[in-house]
C-alpha cells in the first residue's frame, strides 16, 4: 500500500466540508468548491430528469407509425425541449461543473479554485438560465429543435423563442466563467512539485474543455443575440425574407456547436483515464499522448464545423476540406482508445462498478466515433443526413459516452464526495442494465437511419415499426436503469457503510484526504514528488 | 486598517494578484471573441454594401462621436494614473482619480443618451418606423441595426465598468490598497482600457465611413 502514496501528508483534522455549517445559507452562499459541486449536481440531476421525461415521451410516441399520443406540433416542441435541456442544462455542465469543481482543487493540491466567488456566481447564473429556458420552452411554442435553424426560428416561431435564447445566453456566461476559473486555476494553483506532466489526465481534459468553453461560447452568445435582435427589430441578418443569409447562421452556430460536442466528451475521456489505470493496477500507457490528444481535439475541433453543412449548400471544395479535417480529428480520439486498451493489456483488472461504466464508455464511444467517420465521408453523408443514423451516432457519443462517463465518475468518487459506500452488486447490475438498455434503444436507430427514416417527424411509414418498437423497448429499460442509481445511491447516504479515505487504492492526490474531505482540503499544502498513476510495475 | 485580503488558496499576495491578472486577460479574450462576431458581421455586411453603409454612416452625429472619443480616452488616462497611484500605495488619491474616471464615463453615457434621442427622433430605430433618405435605405436599416447593437453593448460594458470603479473607489477611500495589495485596481483598469479600445474601433467603423474628403 505504501507504493500508492505519492507524497508525504500529515493527517488532516477538522470538520468535513459536509458538516461545516448546516444552514441553508451555509450552502447557498458557500464559496467552497466542493459544496458548489454538490449544488450543481442536484441542479443538473433535476434537468436530466426533465430532459429524460421528454425523451420518454418521444419514444412512447414513436411506438406506432401514426404517433401514439402527440400531434405533430407537440412532438416538435417535445424534442426541442429534450435537445435544449440535455445539451445546455445537462451535458455541457455535467462533468466539469460537478466533478471538475469538486476534484480540480484536490488534484492540484489547492485549497480552492482561483476565484471561489465567481464559481458561486456561475452556479446562480446556470440555475437562473435553466429556469428561464424552461419557462420559455414550456409556456411558449418553441419548436425549432435545439439548433434554432434560420429561417424557421425567426420567421415562424413565437416570441417565447427570445426568452429561450436569452436563457441560453445567460447559460453561456456561466460556461465562460467556469472555463475561465478552471484554466486560471490549473495555470496558477498547482502544488509545489506538481508539474504539467505530473497532472492527472482528468486535469488535462478539463483544461482542454475549459479552453473550448472560453473561446467557443462567446460565438454562440453573439449568434443568439443576433437572432433575438433580428426577431425583435425585423431586420435581416440571417432571415432571407429580410435579405439575410441563413447559411451564415449555420456557420456561426456550428462554429460554437461543433467544439461544444468536444465540451460534451472530453471530460468523459478524462474520467475514464482516471478509472482504467486504477482498476487495471497499472501506470497509464502513453501519458503524453493522452494528455496532448485532448489539446489536439480542442484545437482541431474548431475547424470541422462545416461537416454539419455538407448538404446545406457549401461549396464542394469547402466540403472536401471539412471532410478531410473531420477524419483528422478522429486521430487523437483513436489515440486515446488505443492507449486505454494498452493500459488494460496485462493489467490486473477488477470489475467494480466504475470500471464497468468505463469499459462501457470505451465500447460505446468507439461505435459512436467510427460511425462519425461514416458521416464524415461525403458520399455516405448525402444518404444519411438528417436520418436516424445521425441521431444514433451522436447518442452513442453523448449518452453512451458522456452519460456513461458521468455515472462512472459518480460511482468512482461517490465514497470521496459523500463519505459513504454504495451497495456494489446493485451498482454493477445498474451498469450492465444501462449498457444493455442503451444498445437496444440506439442500435436499431442506425438501421432505421440506413433504411432512410428521417429524424424529427412525429409519424413514419409502417415498414419502420419493428425497429422503432425495439428502440422504445430499450428506452424503457434505460429509463429504469437510470432510476436505479438514484435509489441505491440515495439509500447509501443514510445506510451506507462509512468509506475509508482510499477505497480503491488509487494514487491521485484527492485520495490522500479523508472521505469526505475537510473544508480546506489539505492541512498543509502537499509537495508532489512522483508522477501520476504510480502503480507498482506488474511482476511477470 | 487592514482587511483580510489574502484568500486561502494563494501562497502570498503576489501569487494572488498575478492570478487575478491572468483571470482578467482570459476574460478579455472571451470578450474579444464575443465582439469579434459582431465586428465580423459588420465587416461582411460592409463588404457587400459599401455604398449603402457609407451613405447611412454619414447620418451619424460626428460631433458627439468625436467628443465622446476624447472623453473616453481622457478617462483612460485618469484610470492609468489611478493605477500607478495604487501601485505606490497611495490609496486615497487613487480613489479620487477613480471617481474622475467614473465621472467621465458618466459624461460619455449622457452624451450617448442625447445622441440616441436624436437618432430616434430622426427615425433611425430599425423596424416599421425606420426612414432614411439615402438611395439604399434597406442596407441603411441593417447598418443602424448593427449601430444600435454595437453601441448598446458597448454602453452596457461601460456601465459595468463604472459600477466596478465605484466599488473599488470606495475601497480605495478606506485606504485598502497598498504597495503589496492593489490587484483589484489593476484588474478593473485593464477592463476599462479594453472597453475604451473597443470604442476606438467603433468610432472609426461607425462615424467615419462616407466622410472622407
Amino acid at each position: 500500500m505504501s507504493a500508492t502514496t505519492i507524497l508525504e501528508l500529515p493527517p488532516c483534522r477538522g470538520d468535513s466540508y459536509l458538516t461545516d455549517g448546516s444552514t441553508l445559507t451555509s450552502w447557498l452562499l458557500t464559496h467552497d468548491h466542493k459544496r458548489i459541486a454538490i449544488l450543481y449536481c442536484l441542479t443538473i440531476t433535476g434537468f436530466f430528469l426533465i430532459g429524460g421525461a421528454a425523451a420518454a415521451l418521444i419514444r412512447l410516441n414513436l411506438l406506432t407509425p401514426q404517433g401514439l399520443l402527440l400531434d405533430a406540433e407537440t412532438y416538435n416542441r417535445t424534442f426541442t425541449l429534450h435537445g435544449v435541456v440535455m445539451v445546455w442544462l445537462f451535458l455541457v455542465p455535467s462533468i466539469p461543473t460537478t466533478f471538475g469543481n469538486f476534484l480540480l482543487p484536490l488534484m492540484l493540491g489547492a485549497k480552492d479554485l482561483a476565484f471561489p466567488r465567481i464559481n458561486l456566481l456561475s452556479w446562480y447564473l446556470f440555475t437562473a438560465s435553466g429556469l428561464i429556458v424552461l419557462a420559455g420552452l414550456i409556456t411558449g411554442s418553441v419548436d425549432t429543435g435545439w439548433t434554432f435553424y434560420e429561417p424557421l426560428s425567426s420567421g415562424y416561431s413565437s416570441g417565447a423563442l427570445v426568452v429561450v435564447l436569452f436563457g441560453i445566453f445567460v447559460n453561456g456566461f456561466s460556461s465562460i466563467l467556469t472555463g475561465l476559473n478552471f484554466v486560471v486555476s490549473i495555470h496558477r494553483l498547482r502544488a509545489p512539485g506538481l508539474t504539467w506532466y505530473r497532472l492527472p489526465i482528468f486535469c488535462w481534459s478539463t483544461y482542454a474543455t475549459s479552453v473550448i468553453l472560453m473561446l467557443a461560447t462567446p460565438i454562440l452568445a453573439v449568434t443568439l443575440l443576433l437572432v433575438a435582435a433580428e426577431h425583435l427589430w425585423g431586420v435581416g441578418v440571417f432571415d432571407p425574407t429580410h435579405g439575410g443569409d441563413p447559411l451564415l447562421f449555420q456557420h456561426m452556430f456550428w462554429f460554437y456547436s461543433h467544439p461544444a460536442v468536444y465540451i460534451m466528451i472530453l471530460p468523459g475521456m478524462g474520467v475514464v483515464s482516471e478509472i482504467i489505470p486504477t482498476f487495471a493496477r497499472k501506470k497509464i500507457f502513453g501519458y503524453h499522448f493522452i494528455a496532448w490528444s485532448s489539446v489536439a481535439i480542442a484545437v482541431v475541433g474548431f475547424v470541422v464545423w462545416g461537416h454539419h453543412m455538407f448538404v446545406s449548400g457549401e461549396s464542394i471544395y469547402a466540403a472536401l476540406v471539412f471532410s478531410f479535417l473531420s477524419f483528422v480529428v478522429a486521430v487523437p480520439s483513436a489515440i486515446k482508445v488505443f492507449n486505454w486498451l494498452a493500459t488494460l493489456h496485462k493489467g490486473s483488472i477488477s470489475f467494480e462498478a466504475p470500471m464497468l461504466y468505463a469499459l462501457g464508455f470505451i465500447l460505446l464511444f468507439t461505435i459512436g466515433g467510427l460511425t462519425g467517420l461514416f458521416l464524415a465521408t461525403l458520399a455516405f453523408d448525402e444518404h444519411a443526413t438528417a436520418t436516424y443514423f445521425v441521431v444514433a451516432h451522436f447518442h452513442y457519443i453523448m449518452v453512451g459516452g458522456m452519460v456513461s462517463a458521468y455515472f462512472a465518475a459518480l460511482h468512482f468518487w461517490w465514497p470521496k464526495v459523500t463519505g459513504r459506500l454504495y451497495p456494489e452488486s446493485w451498482a454493477r447490475f445498474a451498469a450492465i442494465l444501462i449498457f444493455f438498455g442503451f444498445n437496444l434503444t440506439f442500435f436499431p436507430q442506425f438501421i432505421l437511419g440506413y433504411l432512410g427514416m428521417p429524424r424529427r417527424y412525429a409519424t413514419y411509414p409502417p415498414e419502420f415499426q419493428v425497429w422503432n418498437v425495439f428502440s422504445s423497448a430499450g428506452a424503457s429499460i434505460l429509463a429504469a436503469a437510470y432510476i436505479l442509481p438514484l435509489l441505491y445511491l440515495g439509500w447509501s447516504l443514510v445506510r451506507g457503510e462509512r468509506a475509508p479515505s482510499n477505497p480503491w487504492g488509487a494514487t491521485g492526490l484527492e485520495w490522500q484526504t479523508p472521505s469526505p474531505p475537510p473544508t480546506d482540503n489539505f492541512a498543509r499544502t502537499p509537495r508532489v514528488t512522483r508522477p501520476p498513476y504510480d502503480y507498482p510495475e506488474p511482476t511477470v | 486598517m487592514s482587511e483580510h485580503v489574502l484568500e486561502k488558496q494563494f501562497v502570498d499576495l503576489a501569487h494572488q494578484s498575478e492570478t487575478a491578472e491572468l483571470g482578467i486577460w482570459g476574460f478579455i479574450a472571451t470578450e474579444v471573441l464575443f465582439l469579434g462576431g459582431l465586428f465580423a458581421a459588420y465587416g461582411f455586411f460592409r463588404y457587400l454594401h459599401p455604398v449603402g453603409v457609407a451613405a447611412a454612416a454619414s447620418h451619424t452625429d460626428l460631433a458627439i462621436g468625436t467628443v465622446n472619443t476624447i472623453v473616453l480616452l481622457t478617462s483612460s488616462f485618469f484610470m492609468s494614473w489611478s493605477s500607478l497611484a495604487a501601485r505606490d500605495g497611495e490609496s486615497r488619491p487613487a480613489g479620487v482619480l477613480m471617481l474622475i474616471t467614473a465621472a467621465l464615463g458618466i459624461v460619455f453615457l449622457g452624451l450617448k443618451a442625447i445622441e440616441y434621442a436624436e437618432d430616434i427622433h430622426e427615425h433611425l430605430w430599425p423596424g416599421p418606423g425606420f426612414s432614411l433618405s439615402t438611395p439604399d435605405p434597406k442596407s441603411g436599416e441593417v447598418f443602424y441595426f448593427l449601430y444600435w447593437l454595437l453601441t448598446g453593448i458597448h454602453a452596457l460594458h461601460l456601465l459595468v465598468g463604472i459600477g466596478a470603479i465605484l466599488v473599488i473607489a470606495n475601497r480605495a477611500r478606506r485606504g485598502v490598497f497598498t504597495r503589496a495589495y492593489h490587484s483589484p485596481v489593476r484588474v478593473v483598469s485593464l477592463y476599462w482600457h479594453f472597453v475604451d479600445v473597443v470604442w476606438i474601433f467603433l468610432f472609426v467603423l461607425i462615424y467615419l465611413p462616407g466622410r472622407a474628403p
